[in-house]
């Protein structure tokens, strides 16, 4: 099934991604200064996209049925709730993700 | 080094984690959609994205135009703009080390790099940055190519496992949380996110929420108590 489709495909998703990473750095290339505005986004940007990168992953549940939001709304308060007790990242994204695939294979 | 080596591998244990689960999780998915061992390891290799993988599976599947995977990608992938931009300071003295570090700045990667490693020596950081970067590189090929592998043998039930990346935002969001007293950047990325979810459709918001929460911070007032940390 790997054919020129794919492999076409591939490489437009390939090249677009690493053109996305390296745009910032070949437009604020150092040779001028980069200006104030984009420094300060830059040390603001990181707290802003985590919150963002949170709401992506969640973008899929809808509140018209109980098994549309439940299991990530409980997934999400084992990962939070453990984090904040006992602060350690690997316990909680360990817990929380087999609490949730639980509760979508076996409950909902 | 080693020292630098052992930091970077203590610090990547999350995201090894992560990866390895949604690099597992991809490798089934695309052995599902009728795809080979070396196909996965040729694109964790080469596109090293964990959201575009999977959603690149589906319009692969799906036979969809070259144009609609061009602009999907785009649209997806739209968010690495911000991660360049925070990096922009960081990765100036880097050295050949540069195009590599750059190509590998994912999501996951970025969570990392972000914070402010005040406990490394100014000569060392470019060495971690490359050794965090390349571990996590490595677990991501590794997690892909196992999934695909699995995927040939036996039949598992892999439902959910995507919930591995929600868990490790959530958490890194807790973590910086803590780690500063100013939390307006932290809201407004929720708020506009939410906003903008609301708004636009699950399908559609994440630009308007980048030109939301781009034009917010641009606005909001300079406070030079933005990341004065409680270190662990």
């Amino acid at each position: 099934m790997t054919d020129k489709h794919y492999w076409i495909s591939l490489a437009i998703m390939v090249i677009i991604t690493a053109l996305l990473r390296f745009l910032p750095f070949i437009i604020f290339n150092g040779k001028r200064k980069t200006p104030a505005i984009i420094e300060k986004l830059g040390r603001t940007l990181p707290f802003a996209v985590m919150g963002m990168l949170v709401v992506y992953c969640l973008k899929g549940i809808s509140f018209s049925s109980v098994s549309d939001f439940l299991p990530e709304l409980i997934g999400c308060l084992v990962v939070g709730l453990l984090y904040i007790w006992k602060k350690n990242t690997l316990l909680s994204i360990l817990v929380g993700t087999v609490s949730y695939m639980l509760l979508v294979q076996l409950v909902f | 080094m080693k020292k630098i080596l052992q930091k970077a591998f203590v610090d990547t244990i999350p995201v090894m984690t992560g990866y390895i689960c949604l690099g597992f999780g991809f490798g089934i998915l695309h052995h599902s959609a009728g795809y080979g061992i070396l196909t996965a390891f040729i694109t964790s290799l080469t596109m090293f994205s964990g959201s575009m993988q999977y959603i690149g599976v589906g319009l692969l599947a799906s036979g969809a135009s070259y144009a609609t995977v061009a602009l999907t990608t785009l649209l997806v992938q739209a968010r690495h703009l911000f991660y360049g931009i925070s990096m922009l300071e960081k990765y100036k003295d880097v050295g050949l080390r540069k195009p590599y570090l750059i190509f590998a700045l994912t999501d996951e990667n970025y969570s990392l790099l972000c914070n402010d490693h005040s406990d490394i020596p100014l000569n060392k950081k470019k060495d971690y940055y490359l050794a965090v970067s390349l571990l996590d590189h490595f677990y991501w090929i590794f997690g892909c190519v196992l999934g695909a592998t699995v995927g040939t043998l036996v039949n598992f039930n892999s439902e959910g496992i995507d919930f591995v990346l929600t868990a490790l935002f959530v958490t890194i969001f807790l973590e910086q949380w803590h780690n500063t007293k100013r939390h307006t950047p932290a809201l407004i990325g929720v708020g506009a996110s939410v906003l903008c979810l609301v708004i636009f459709g699950s399908e559609n918001f994440l630009i308007p929420a980048m030109a939301v929460i781009a034009t917010s911070l641009c606005i909001l007032p300079d406070e030079n108590t933005d990341t004065k940390r409680r270190h662990r």
